[in-house]
């Protein structure tokens, strides 16, 4: 029998060992509303600051907790995807769960299209500086 | 893009904003190699819908019922400051990816479409795109050494590019030629912007 190191979904030869529909329990559209790229997620800490105990997680599959984990500091839904080898849809949907849960904030961008010329700027020289 | 909080939270002051910029191009072009060249790049999954197979690429024999593909998209990041992040996602220009493209164009920037001077047509898919979507870009020739330099009106008129769409020629090895192309990239953005003040959603 081999063993996957934990938490990596996809072994070295890029076949799937578990389908996506099984880590998300047959769900294919997170609830909510959608989840967008680049949106942030942290996690909440709840009740008085306290990190969230062991009635919050329970049910929570390990992805879910590995998530959870990673997003203690704010991290975006593509850097998490990355981070954990997931694919996007699977992590949106393992984060709707946990943002029903009250476990993660998720920041979603507010698309206004890129107007404002002062960022823009800011960036372009920043790059400059690469 | 500045974010809104999807609920009331601790109130982190500054407004994170990131700026979504694509890297469009055929296959073997040099996408990878530029989104490497100036961040460091991961490999993102995606597990999605099969708008239609491929039908000369995907051999669908014995998995005709396969209605969901994987695709792996470079995934780059260039943190500017903790409230300024650019995100860089290379991916695969064939039209029959089209509808991924509709959720990355979505809020982006602007894209860099990749071009190789021997295999010019691919990035013909490319730039219809983010012509009809109205997204800024910029063409980026990707020098190969072993292929032939054409004047820069040579490969517009090839492209039939208009005369405000930047083309530009990079070595997507250099991280200098990469950098140029994104700043070019910005700027042409921030030219958009100034002349014509109703902005254009990305979509």
């Amino acid at each position: 029998m081999t063993f996957w190191p934990p938490g990596r979904f996809w072994p070295d030869n890029h076949e799937r060992v578990v389908r996506p529909y099984a880590l998300t329990a047959g769900r294919t559209r997170p609830a909510g509303g959608r989840i967008d790229l680049v949106a942030l997620v942290s996690a909440v800490r709840t009740r008085a600051g306290r990190d969230f105990g062991i009635d919050d997680v329970a049910e929570l599959g390990p992805e879910h907790l590995n998530l959870l984990r990673f997003c203690r500091s704010r991290a975006s839904v593509a850097d998490l995807a990355a981070e954990l080898d997931l694919p996007l849809g699977v992590v949106r949907i393992l984060l709707a769960d946990l943002r029903e849960r009250g476990l993660v904030s998720i920041s979603q961008p507010v698309v206004t299209g890129h107007n404002d010329v002062r960022v823009l700027k800011e960036v372009a020289d920043a790059l400059r500086r690469l | 893009m500045p974010y809104a909080d999807s609920e009331p939270s601790g109130g982190r002051s500054p407004v994170p904003v990131a700026i979504k910029i694509l890297v469009a191009g055929g296959f073997g072009v040099g996408k990878t190699t530029l989104v490497s060249s100036v961040s460091e790049v991961r490999p993102l999954r995606t597990e999605e819908e099969m708008s239609e197979p491929g039908s000369l690429v995907d051999q669908l024999d014995g998995v005709e019922r396969k209605t969901t593909t994987t695709v792996a998209m470079d995934f780059g990041r260039i943190s500017i400051s903790d409230d300024l992040v650019v995100y860089l996602f290379g991916t695969p220009g064939q039209k029959r990816f089209w509808f991924m493209w509709d959720e990355l164009a979505y809020g982006a920037l602007g894209a860099v479409v990749m071009a190789d001077t021997r295999r010019l047509a691919d990035c013909f898919p490319s730039i219809d795109y983010f012509e009809r979507n109205g997204m800024p870009f910029v063409v980026a020739v990707n020098c190969f050494d072993e292929a032939r330099r054409y004047p820069s009106e040579t490969m517009r008129s090839a492209l039939n590019l208009t005369d405000d769409v930047p083309l530009l020629l990079c070595d997507a090895r250099q991280r200098s030629s990469s950098r140029d192309v994104l700043v070019a990239l910005v700027e042409h953005a921030v030219a958009r912007l100034s002349n014509d003040q109703t902005v254009t959603p990305a979509r």
